[in-house]
């Protein structure tokens, strides 16, 4: 079991909800990969529509946990105060927290995250950061109260997966409790097994399963993906050596193998 | 009463802001902020708008 604040999950999973071609697409994606979390955001709506609804309804529908994010927003006062409404019209106190500090690569900007972190958690909040792979900036998060964190692999929406392997496995091995779960950067299934091989408990997609051409396909491969890292980092891998290693024993070689 | 809802310009006559949010927002479900604060919801029927206003009207939408 997968426990994340005070709720536990069998699914290793979390998926977006944007990008796919289609409303149902999206259903069947989320409901193939077996995910029990979706990420969901805001947007200003427009009077005497009922999109935002119709869409909340669909959510509702899947009997999944939701994870709003403050996508977009560049201030520690945005975020703060775009989490205090997701808290309101979601009704959870689960936030996937974003402060982005460079609109190029929407890397997030670490001081106003710890500051939002504090801000929030001081209001009941479980706050999910988006954060850089820094082990100070994770270190930092986690003294204002952070149990979970989000370090990216890549910038949002590259596919690169993993670009800096050893700092992930520095956050392995320093922030040994702490549920670490790899957020953005995404492209294949292999990245996710990947990161669960290295023990993060967790990897949250949505891009790589939303522009695929077959997303609910996709969705499954990365449900197996994440299955396979988590049982291979469980069953203890091989340390990798530069050097070969016979497989076959060696005793009882055939005399043509033998020297003279 | 000149007010600005996310991002344009409106008039109303509405001052409640419990009323204002069910004469154009009637088909969803909103979060609400005044001026870059939070409104909750609980404090609807108790907010009023005053001229100059800066209203967001937040809705879900599809997140990653």
């Amino acid at each position: 079991m997968f426990k994340l604040g005070e709720k536990s999950f069998h699914s290793r999973l979390l998926l977006g909800t944007a990008l796919y071609p289609s409303p149902q697409i999206m259903m069947d994606a989320i409901q193939a990969s077996g995910t029990q979390i979706v990420t969901v955001s805001l947007r200003r709506q427009a009077p005497q529509q009922a999109g935002g609804q119709k869409f909340w309804d669909l959510i509702r529908s899947l009997k999944v946990e939701v994870l709003p994010n403050t996508a977009g927003c560049h201030s520690v006062q945005e975020a703060v105060t775009t989490a205090q409404m997701a808290r309101d019209l979601f009704e959870t106190n689960w936030v996937k927290l974003e402060v982005i500090g460079d609109e190029y690569n929407l890397q997030p900007d670490p001081f106003g995250l710890v500051e939002a972190a504090r801000t929030l958690v001081q209001q009941g909040f479980e706050v999910f950061p988006y954060c850089t792979d820094d082990l100070v900036v994770c270190q930092r998060l986690l003294g204002v109260g952070c149990r979970i964190l989000m370090p990216w692999g890549s910038p949002i929406g590259t596919g690169l997966g993993i670009l800096n392997l050893y700092q992930a496995r520095v956050l392995r091995e320093r922030l040994e409790n702490v549920p670490l779960i790899l957020d953005a950067g995404v492209g294949k299934p292999s990245h996710a097994a990947q990161a669960m091989e290295l023990g993060y408990d967790g990897v949250l997609l949505n891009t790589a399963v939303a522009q695929s051409q077959d997303p609910v396909a996709m969705a499954r491969a990365f449900a197996m993906a994440i299955d396979a890292g988590r049982v291979a980092h469980q069953a203890g891998l091989i340390p990798a050596r530069d050097l070969a290693k016979p497989s076959t024993p060696v005793t009882g070689t055939p005399f043509w193998h033998q020297k003279a | 009463m000149n007010i600005t809802l996310n991002g344009a310009p409106l008039q109303t006559e509405i001052q409640d802001l419990a009323r204002f949010l069910n004469s154009l927002f009637s088909e969803t479900r909103v979060a609400v902020a005044i001026n870059g604060s939070f409104v909750p919801r609980a404090q609807f029927e108790h907010t009023q708008i005053h001229e100059g206003d800066e209203l967001e009207v937040l809705s879900p939408m599809q997140g990653g």
